[in-house]
């Protein structure tokens, strides 16, 4: 079973967001994690191949420093690594999940798995870009995959409870928290990782020319949301507070 | 003529969803400025009855997708069906929910389409005669305005409860256009199927929502928040911690890797406020806390806070509530 793994670097959920000169998101100095949604998608077919023999490719499209969670991947035990440069263009969703389609429509694979959503630009689109472009069945938000002959059987969530799919191979899954536990790399998995082939690809070594990655939407402005006001603390003992809040509710934010 | 303003209507066992009368309200707007008819898609198995209702909330034209095949959402079934419409009538907008239905939805038939899609809006506008699509991004800490400048029909998925919904008008009825929908051949065959049932409102549409984190100290002070919740109205959610405790399932865990939701008033019991926590709830309308640590970073966002044991305060309001629900 060979699997493709779709990983996307993000920034790190503690990262404090500026803005840079021309206005767009400073991207300087931010400290960068794997999607864990990624981190899901990543382990899920460690396990996987771990059954059924065969390897796990992490594919990536962003910069250079992309190359150190793609190695993370590496460490964890996937078996080779494919990083496209964009060149620095402009890419939205439809141009990312172009570019990625692109290069898993060169691989050998069984099951293509990715993250639900990004937690930073978090389009939750791409995954399902990809599927349709290679004309793969999807299921989304998946909490438990089952890989079977030829198909798999995956939990999602839906609203208000679960579902349980069946999708012939190949497919796209995407990973939902509680798919499963992520492993650390070990010592030994971080010292093979520097050996495993690192592929870096150009939008020219995929055959993909201008017209192909023309963006559909385009950035108007980023902002920064206005603080929160500051609110109160309600004095007093915890009854008188209580109904102090309960009144304030009714009769300053008239909400209740 | 252009093919109209297009909205999604997103049922569940037969009721529409909140979202859809959002929708229907903003998209109202943008017809009546664009001179463009609001038409919305109704799909599913036995769903006709719902018309009437699209009708009174704005909508001019209603396309009925029904068949057995609808009965139960599947990626392929709907994506389908919907893009073959989209295809016949070529509508110049098409918005949808920010739902698991709706964005799972979106995402296919807009790769159909090739065209754009803006996720998770929380302002739609129009501007100099371009619609203009607000999002925020890195998990609210910044927004995202986006415009699509040719592909066609321009499409987004909107967060539920953020946008106003018109009062309905009685008597106004839409024109109901029946379309036998073409769902081609479906992949994903849906084995089973496990309800939660809960009597309360579903997270992301509630207009309260009581929350607990580490500060609950087990799964059985839950009943506590439930308590609470009930009297409200309200739906409950969990911190992370809460949920990696195991005292909560993860389908109650607000955050960046939880749900994002916006209801009027977010309740926070022991909880610190960290900042994966803010991201999905930040937009609340109101937030109260109640906390035992007067330096806890929730209340630097909340709007009213109670430094106190929890386990004291809450059932205090309860009370209160209680009093006031029996005043009316
Ligand atoms: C107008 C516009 C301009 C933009 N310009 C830039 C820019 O100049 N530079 C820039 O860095 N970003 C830019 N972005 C953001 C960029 O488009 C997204 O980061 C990218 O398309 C992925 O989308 P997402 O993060 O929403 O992924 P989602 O759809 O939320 O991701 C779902 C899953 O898809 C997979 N996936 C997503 N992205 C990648 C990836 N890059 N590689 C591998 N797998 C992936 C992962 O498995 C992920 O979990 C721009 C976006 C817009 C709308
Ligand atoms: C990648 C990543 C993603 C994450 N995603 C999320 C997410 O989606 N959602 C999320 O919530 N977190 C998320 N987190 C975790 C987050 O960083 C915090 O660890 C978590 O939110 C803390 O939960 P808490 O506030 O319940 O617990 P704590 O931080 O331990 O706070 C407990 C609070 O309870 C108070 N307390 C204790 N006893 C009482 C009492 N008797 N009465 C009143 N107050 C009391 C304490 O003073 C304290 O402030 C994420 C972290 C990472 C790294």
């Amino acid at each position: 079973m060979n699997i493709v793994v779709m990983l996307k670097q993000t920034f790190d959920t503690e990262a404090r967001i500026t803005l840079d000169e021309k206005g767009k998101i400073n991207r300087e100095g931010v400290s960068l994690i794997i999607n864990p949604y990624d981190e899901f998608a990543v382990e899920e077919g460690l396990r996987v191949k771990e059954k059924s023999k065969g390897e796990v490719t992490v594919v990536s499209v962003g910069e250079a420093q992309v190359q150190e969670a793609l190695r993370q991947a590496l460490a964890m035990g996937a078996d080779k690594a494919i990083l496209v440069s964009p060149g620095g263009m402009e890419v939205d969703e439809y141009v990312t999940a172009t570019i990625l389609a692109r290069v898993i429509g060169s691989l050998q694979y069984d099951l293509i798995l990715a993250g639900w959503r990004a937690i930073d630009d978090g389009s939750a689109q791409v995954a399902a870009r990809v599927a349709e472009i290679l004309g793969l069945p999807m299921v989304n938000m998946v909490t438990r995959l089952e890989v079977g002959e030829g198909s798999v059987l995956a939990t999602r969530e839906i609203e208000g409870g679960n579902e349980v799919v069946e999708v012939p191979l190949p497919a796209v899954v995407t990973a939902q928290k509680g798919l499963n536990e992520p492993r650390y790399p070990t010592m030994r998995g971080i010292m093979q990782a520097k050996k495993k082939p690192m592929q870096k690809m150009t939008l020219q070594d995929l055959g993909l020319d201008a017209g192909q990655v023309v963006p559909k939407v385009r950035a108007v402005k980023y902002y920064l949301p206005p603080p929160r006001k500051p609110g109160r603390i309600i004095p007093g003992e915890a009854a008188e507070a209580a109904s102090a809040l309960v009144r304030a509710l009714r009769e300053e934010a008239k909400i209740i | 003529m252009p093919g109209g303003i297009w909205v999604y209507a997103e049922q569940k066992d037969g009721k529409l969803k909140k979202v859809t009368l959002e929708l229907l309200s903003a998209a109202r707007k943008i017809a009546d400025e664009q001179k463009e008819e609001l038409c919305a898609v109704l799909a599913g198995r036995d769903v006709a009855g719902l018309a009437g209702t699209l009708g009174e909330y704005g909508a001019d034209k209603v396309y009925l997708l029904q068949s057995d095949a609808l009965e139960n959402y599947t990626t392929d079934g709907y994506t389908s069906a919907v893009t073959a419409l989209v295809r016949e009538h070529q509508p110049s907008v098409f918005l949808l929910g920010y739902t698991v239905l709706g964005r799972d939805l979106a995402a296919h038939v807009a790769q159909r389409l090739d065209t754009g899609l803006f996720t998770d809006c929380v302002d739609v506008r129009l501007e100099d005669g371009q619609l203009v699509f607000k999002r925020p991004i890195y998990a609210g800490k910044a927004f995202f305005e986006g415009v699509c400048p040719e592909a066609r029909p321009v499409m987004a998925t909107v967060r539920p409860n953020v946008l106003p919904v018109n009062p309905p008008q009685a008597g106004r009825t839409a024109q109901v256009i029946e379309v036998s929908p073409q769902p081609g051949s479906i992949r994903q065959i849906i084995r089973d199927v496990v309800r939660q049932v809960s009597t309360r409102p579903e997270l992301t549409e509630a207009d309260i929502i009581v929350s607990g984190g580490r500060g609950m100290k087990g799964p059985e002070n839950f009943r506590l928040l439930e308590e609470l919740a009930d009297v409200l109205g309200a739906a409950v959610g969990a911190s992370r911690a809460a949920v990696d405790a195991g005292w909560a399932p993860h389908s109650m865990q607000v955050g960046q890797t939880g749900k994002t939701v916006s209801p009027t008033l977010y309740i926070a019991c022991g909880i610190s406020g960290a900042i994966q926590h803010l991201a999905g709830m930040g937009s609340s309308k109101y937030i109260v806390a109640i906390n035992k640590d007067p330096e806890a970073n929730i209340f630097k966002v909340a709007d009213y806070g109670i430094v106190g044991d929890l386990f004291e305060v809450v059932p205090l309001l309860i009370q209160e509530f209680k009093k006031l629900k029996e005043q009316g």
